[in-house]
């Protein structure tokens, strides 16, 4: 509701869509060394959707990921999230994101609590407040009726439902989760993938979905497909299927990514 | 902020909105928070606690005892007696524990960033010094625990310190106001001030390395390369007088060590001193260790940024 409203003044008062965009990234690149990880990468993830970044291992995803959280800055081109440069207002932008890493980045000795209102902390949030966003949070994900007991008791299906808790703690207006599936079985990807998908429509939050599993795309997302530190292709799933000329996604991925192969050889 | 001033205006909304800037309440959140996972952490690891305390104290009880007909310590200050080796070498293990709760608060560090926790600390909006710096003082509030844990125990073995009284209060017209804590044990609160300065500096000498490490290679490494150096060159188990008759050299080599100078900043501080030369290389040391650690975690110059994506991703 107020993520909406917030998003809704925002867009309206720029007058233009492209500061509304929930995250923004123009023309990206970045090396290390003599190793180009990104290569001139542009693409947005609009508030209330669901964008999924497609791309085999190496193809650039985490280092996308590392300079949108800002572990390290972005030597050329721009980011913005809901509107702030991430290398001039580190703060601003910071605070409207929510991100759950690849790994696992819960302390299995503490309580689900525990873990949440550390997280709220972080935030600058006070001890009672942090402990209402916990339970609150924990209540979206369907796990307030454990909060007092230790992570480590969880499966794997569950601490990655905290994590998604845990990212949510500050109503922030972009989510970005890596491989976020990664190592689960069938039933609790689907939890995961229906709680997220549930915090886009609700709460209009934009949300980066990166992942090499083609079976997680559904018709109405967005769709964006990285290979080797470019963007080969952005847009909805239909257009993926003609510009890959398949009637199936991964057909269609297959066929794009191996055309660059073909024309790199 | 234009979109936060849009969201005060919604009454209707049930949450806070969200705050705009960083407020000088949210630091403190923030700080308080960093500090309260670091020692829940410690409080919950047992079998840490219990070794970071087995160390120093087989140290004073075992090698200590061995030791004592060996080496027959002099009168330097701050001792104004012959003492038992024992009791010169209790300093030397306060700064021992310090120097391994850092190291060990390092390689956390470097774990931490491999499994993405340190990641989940560096995307909280407040700027990167300060959550270092606070991370810093969560490892120094670890420390302290064990140290005060190991004075306790110790105090037993006769190892007090011996200060004069320490009056705490005000002199009002010439009438003192207040109380006086009782002589030798004030000691365990002038040395307060010299294990955190001592805990800041080898604390960030550990942050920087945790940086410069580049994967989660074992403790043994970090052991031989930079504890046993440090703790051995120095005047924690020995009078850098003794070292000199032997090596000159090695003498040079402690003399600028700064850990030879957190160990005699606690030495003398535990019997109610100030030593200046300690002071200043320690708050010194500090200071640049501080300054080491924050540019390599810089995200636009540090070394983290020019290593790129670990293996695991």
């Amino acid at each position: 509701m107020l993520r909406r409203k917030m998003v809704d003044a925002l867009t309206s008062q720029k007058g233009s869509s492209s500061t509304g965009e929930a995250l923004r990234v123009r023309n990206v690149s970045h090396s290390f060394g003599d190793t180009r990880a990104l290569n001139d990468v542009s693409l947005d993830v609009a508030p209330g959707s669901f964008t999924i970044l497609l791309g085999l291992n190496g193809a650039g995803k985490s280092t996308l990921f590392s300079l949108i959280t800002r572990l390290y800055d972005n030597t050329s081109g721009e980011i913005h999230i809901l509107g702030n440069d991430v290398r001039r207002r580190p703060s601003a932008a910071l605070q409207r994101l929510g991100v759950v890493f690849q790994s696992r980045t819960l302390d299995s000795d503490l309580t689900l609590l525990q873990n949440l209102t550390y997280h709220a902390a972080l935030h600058g949030f006070g001890r009672r407040e942090s402990k209402r966003r916990a339970h609150e949070a924990l209540k979206t994900v369907g796990l307030d009726e454990r909060a007092k007991e230790k992570v480590r008791n969880l499966s794997g299906g569950q601490a990655r439902r905290v994590e998604i808790a845990r990212s949510m703690l500050h109503d922030p207006g972009l989510l970005l989760l890596d491989e976020p599936t990664v190592g689960l079985d069938i039933d609790s990807r689907q939890s995961v993938i229906s709680i997220v998908r549930r915090l886009v429509n609700e709460h209009g939050i934009g949300v980066l979905w990166a992942t090499h599993l083609i079976d997680e795309i559904d018709k109405t997302d967005k769709i964006i497909v990285m290979h080797k530190g470019r963007v080969l292709y952005s847009g909805s799933v239909p257009g993926l299927l003609e510009a890959g000329q398949a009637n199936d996604p991964a057909s269609a991925f297959r066929n794009l990514t191996e055309t660059t192969r073909a024309e790199a050889a | 902020m234009s979109i936060d001033t849009m969201a005060e205006t919604s009454a209707s909304v049930p949450h806070k909105p969200m705050p705009s800037h960083l407020t000088f309440s949210g630091f403190f959140a923030c700080f308080r928070g960093i500090v309260w996972r670091e020692v829940l952490r410690f409080l919950h690891q047992r079998e840490r606690f219990l070794s970071a305390l087995v160390r120093p104290l087989v140290w004073l009880f075992i090698f200590a005892a061995g030791f004592r007909q060996v080496l027959g310590v002099s009168i330097i200050p701050p001792y104004q007696t012959y003492v038992l080796y024992e009791t010169y070498v209790a300093p030397g293990l306060l700064g021992m524990i310090l120097l391994f709760n850092a190291m060990q608060s390092s390689l956390s560090m470097v774990y931490d960033r491999e499994t993405g926790a340190m990641r989940t600390l560096l995307v909280s909006p407040y700027p990167r010094w300060f959550l270092l710096f606070s991370k810093l003082i969560g490892g120094v509030s670890v420390a302290l625990l064990q140290v005060y844990t190991f004075l306790a125990i110790a105090y037993f073995w006769e190892i007090q310190p011996d200060a004069a009284a320490l009056p705490v209060g005000l002199t009002i017209g010439g009438q003192f106001v207040g109380f006086e804590i009782p002589a030798p044990y004030n000691g365990y609160i002038t040395v307060l001030p010299a294990i955190i300065l001592s805990g800041l500096m080898l604390g960030a000498f550990g942050l920087f390395l945790s940086s410069v490490i580049r994967q989660l290679e074992n403790f043994a490494g970090v052991m031989n390369f930079v504890i046993f150096p440090m703790f051995f060159a120095s005047s924690a188990l020995y009078p850098l007088w003794r070292i000199r008759e032997s090596s000159p050299l090695l003498y040079e080599i402690c003399r600028f060590n700064p850990f030879t100078h957190a160990v005699e900043l606690i030495r003398f501080a535990f019997y109610g001193q100030l030593d200046p030369t300690s002071f200043y290389v320690v708050a010194g040391c500090t200071i640049l260790f501080l300054a080491c650690a924050i540019y390599a975690y810089n995200p636009s110059k540090g070394l983290i940024a020019r290593r790129g994506p670990g293996a695991r991703s």
